[in-house]
């Protein structure tokens, strides 16, 4: 139990150094802005109590907007996914409920599961984000347009990073 | 009251939820306003510390490449000095005229080398055939006759000075005109013994130009005042001792002398079958 709490306390600071030290400098095409940050809230264990993942949520948002320099937005879209993560989740259970100790990673629940798990939070986290930065649906197809490239280019980094994790783990 | 406790135990997480979305919103909304207080500030320092830790460390990562890209740019800043500078166009400034045709040009170079302690002295100048110098240019400077040039590279020279045993200017009397030849004995760089100048009444301080016969250099350079004479008892002639008027240890820039007409002269020189030895 402490042995995962301190894994999930170094992910954290990982995901959050990756994001802010790492892909914000990374700009590979005009409106590509990758957030894998939201990796950690899909990661965290499904027994965790919804009140705790919307603190984490909050913090974590927090984190990310001091190293992006904009208060508040990251805060926003990431407590709100803290909020619809429980209720993604419900939706998504299998007939007989989680497997007790399993985690919701694509080698504990299947690539369907995963990817649509993956797709409907990095939606939504996204949607979120970017008209919040717009703060206004003027220019609403080419921030769409955003939403569904960063998206994208965020899900892929989430599966790749999902496949390293998942070989350290096989191999240590 | 026991209602609003059990409606907020039911709907803690909703409510929560909404407290803390409501907190991020108005942090957004006012981050313009908040970019000016200590939260934000503590904020940036975190951040920037953090930003600082990878500069220090990404810094060791092109150390070489900083070492290279600083040493460059010593060199480019060492090589735009002046010292490094051969100022390779100083076109002279030619004055144009319908009545007095130019017959002189000067062009400023800088001594590079000079010696003074041999008997035969050379002073090598930073002008050289690309800068148009040619053999047998005369060289002055400020104070007076410098030596006449007698090798030229793309953009060097040497010139002989007037401290050489084969040097032999002709310079005249500045009050009457009449001339002599310059020649040094090499004892003293300060000092010429100016030989064959005819029996004139002269006094010691008198004023000695050049010439201007050959055309190394125009007339009325100065070249130094008489310190002493003597007559020759042979042809009749003064021995004149003369203080130069240059300080050729302290030669630093020089001009050299185009003359203009030359190429006139030696044509005419030619043609008349007249060869004087220069």
């Amino acid at each position: 139990m402490v042995n995962d709490i301190i894994k999930h306390i170094m992910r954290f600071i990982l995901l959050v150094a990756a994001q802010g030290l790492i892909l914000k400098n990374v700009e590979p095409g005009p409106f590509i802005n990758p957030f894998l940050y939201v990796l950690f809230l899909m990661q965290l264990p499904f027994e965790t109590p919804p009140w705790l993942v919307l603190i984490i949520s909050f913090i974590l948002g927090f984190f990310i907007d001091m190293f992006y320099g904009t208060m508040g937005m990251h805060m926003a879209a990431c407590t709100f996914i803290g909020f619809a993560r429980p209720r993604i989740l419900k939706l998504m259970s299998p007939r007989d409920g989680y497997e007790f100790g399993s985690q919701p990673t694509i080698q504990d629940m299947g690539r369907p599961w995963f990817l649509t798990y993956a797709i409907i939070i990095i939606l939504i986290h996204h949607f979120l984000l970017f008209y919040l930065e717009m703060f206004s649906f003027n220019y609403f197809f080419s921030t769409f347009f955003r939403v569904i490239v960063s998206s994208a280019t965020t899900l892929v980094l989430v599966v790749v990073t999902q496949f390293l994790f998942y070989r350290t783990r096989q191999t240590t | 009251m026991r209602n609003l406790a059990v409606f907020l135990v039911r709907h803690y997480f909703i409510l929560f939820f909404l407290l803390l979305e409501i907190l991020s919103i108005y942090f957004l909304v006012q981050r313009n306003y908040f970019q000016h207080t200590s939260a934000v500030s503590a904020a940036n320092w975190f951040t920037g510390s953090i930003y600082q830790a990878r500069t220090d460390f990404t810094e060791y990562l092109d150390l070489k490449e900083q070492n290279k890209s600083l040493a460059d740019k010593l060199a480019l800043e060492l090589s735009m000095k002046n010292t490094s500078y051969f100022m390779y166009n100083t076109a002279g400034v030619l004055h144009s005229d319908t009545t007095y045709k130019q017959r002189y040009e000067y062009l400023a170079a800088e001594v590079i080398d000079n010696t003074v302690t041999r008997r035969n002295n050379y002073i090598i100048l930073n002008r050289g055939s690309k800068q148009g110098v040619v053999v047998d240019q005369g060289v002055v400077c400020a104070e007076g006759v410098v030596g006449i040039v007698r090798e030229v590279s793309d953009n060097f020279c040497v010139v002989m000075s007037l401290l050489h045993s084969d040097s032999k200017i002709s310079a005249s009397l500045k009050k009457d005109g009449s001339f002599g030849t310059l020649v040094w004995d090499g004892n003293d760089y300060r000092t010429a013994t100016l030989k064959d100048l005819p029996v004139t009444p002269i006094r010691k301080g008198d004023s000695l130009v050049s010439s201007g016969l050959g055309d190394a250099f125009p007339s009325g350079v100065p070249v130094g005042v008489i310190n002493s004479f003597q007559i020759n008892a042979e042809n009749k002639t003064y021995i004149v001792e003369v203080k130069l008027a240059t300080d050729y240890r302290k030669l630093r820039h020089a001009f050299i002398v185009k003359n203009l007409l030359r190429d006139e002269i030696n044509d005419l020189k030619k043609k008349a079958g007249v060869d004087n030895g220069q």
